[in-house]
C-alpha cells in the first residue's frame, strides 16, 4: 500500500476517496440526494447511520462470550435463544435471529455466508473483506480444515468441524472455548482475549 | 458459490470508504425503521439479477447500489429520467467521492 511520505502517514486512505467519481459513486450521490428531496429520509439520518456503523466493532460479541464463560445461566440462555440473551445485556440484534454455536472439546464451529455477506454486524461490526471473498465463501464449506489452516488454526482430526451458512434472516456467532489458565478472571479481562476472528470461528481466542 | 473451487483465502481487509458506508447506510435506512422501502430479500434478488458477469466485474458496494437503484426504479420511487439528469449534474460538479 502506498504511503504519503510528505506528511508522514503510514497508511494510505482507501483508494476510492480521491480522483474523479466512478459511475457507481455518482449513482450513490444522485440516488441519495433524490431520496432526501423526496423526504424518504433526511441527510441527518444518513450521517447518524454511518456513526452507528463506525461505533461498532467486535466488543459487543466479546462481551457476550465473556458472559457465557462466567455465567452458566446466561450461557444456557444464549445457546437456546441468542437474540433474547443478547437483549438481556442490552444488545439489540435487530430484525434477524441470532444463533450462538458453542465450541467444545469435540466440535469446532465456523460461520460463513455463501450467498453474500450475512454477518452478525450488531455484535462484530462490518465484515472483513476476506469474509465476503469468493475464496472463503466457496471453500470453507467444502474444505474447512484447509481454510482454517490458512488462518493458522489447526483443528485435530478427532474434532468435528461444523460450518454454519448464514442467511438474511439468521446470523450465527461462535462461542469459542475459554482458554485454560483464566480461572477466576473478571469478564473484562476475559473479553480482551476474544478476537473478532475467534467469533467467526477461523481462529481461537488469544492465550492468557 | 458455496462449494465451487477457488484459491487461497487472503486475509484482506480495508477501511471502508465513505461512499461505501453511505451505500450501506442507504440500505439500512431504506430497509429499516418502519420504512420498508427495500427489503433485504429485494436487495439480494437485485444483486442476483445483475448476472454472473456483472457480479464478477463489480465491487461489493457497487452491486448494492446497482441493485438498490434498480429496485427504486422498478417501484417508481425514482424515475430513470430524474436519475439520469441528477447523475449528469453530479458528474459536472466535479467533486470527489468524499
Amino acid at each position: 500500500m502506498a504511503t504519503h511520505d510528505h506528511h508522514g502517514h503510514d497508511h494510505a486512505p482507501p483508494p476510492d476517496e480521491d480522483g474523479p467519481l466512478t459511475y457507481y459513486q455518482t449513482m450513490e450521490i444522485a440516488v441519495r440526494e433524490l431520496l432526501i428531496e423526496k423526504g424518504i429520509f433526511g441527510a441527518d439520518d444518513v450521517r447518524r447511520a454511518i456513526e452507528t456503523m463506525d461505533a461498532r466493532d467486535h466488543a459487543a460479541g466479546a462481551e457476550v462470550v465473556a458472559h457465557a464463560w462466567t455465567d452458566p445461566d446466561f450461557r444456557e440462555a444464549l445457546l437456546a435463544d441468542g437474540t433474547g440473551a443478547c437483549a438481556r445485556l442490552g444488545i439489540d440484534i435487530g430484525p434477524t435471529r441470532l444463533i450462538a454455536v458453542e465450541n467444545t472439546a469435540a466440535v469446532h464451529n465456523v460461520i460463513v455466508c455463501t450467498l453474500c455477506s450475512c454477518y452478525p454486524r450488531n455484535l462484530l461490526g462490518l465484515p472483513p473483506d476476506w469474509y465476503k471473498s469468493r475464496a472463503y465463501r466457496s471453500r470453507v464449506v467444502r474444505e474447512p480444515r484447509a481454510v482454517l489452516r490458512e488462518f493458522g488454526t489447526a483443528i485435530p482430526d478427532d474434532v468435528t468441524v461444523r460450518v454454519h451458512d448464514s442467511t438474511a434472516d439468521m446470523r450465527y456467532i461462535v462461542v469459542p472455548r475459554r482458554p485454560a489458565g483464566t480461572e477466576g478472571w473478571a469478564r473484562e479481562r476475559l473479553a480482551a482475549l476474544v478476537t473478532r476472528d475467534s467469533l467467526i470461528g477461523v481462529t481461537v481466542p488469544k492465550n492468557p | 458459490m458455496g462449494g465451487l473451487p477457488a484459491g487461497r483465502v487472503e486475509p484482506t481487509e480495508h477501511d471502508y470508504a465513505l461512499w461505501e458506508k453511505r451505500v450501506d447506510a442507504l440500505m439500512v435506512l431504506l430497509g429499516g425503521q418502519g420504512r420498508g422501502v427495500i427489503t433485504v430479500d429485494e436487495l439480494r434478488r437485485g444483486i442476483e439479477q445483475l448476472g454472473a458477469e456483472a457480479y464478477e466485474a463489480m465491487s461489493y458496494y457497487e452491486r448494492w447500489i446497482a441493485s438498490m437503484t434498480n429496485t427504486l426504479l422498478a417501484k417508481g420511487i425514482i424515475t430513470s429520467d430524474e436519475l439520469g439528469r441528477r447523475m449528469a449534474e453530479v458528474g459536472k460538479r466535479g467533486e470527489g467521492a468524499g
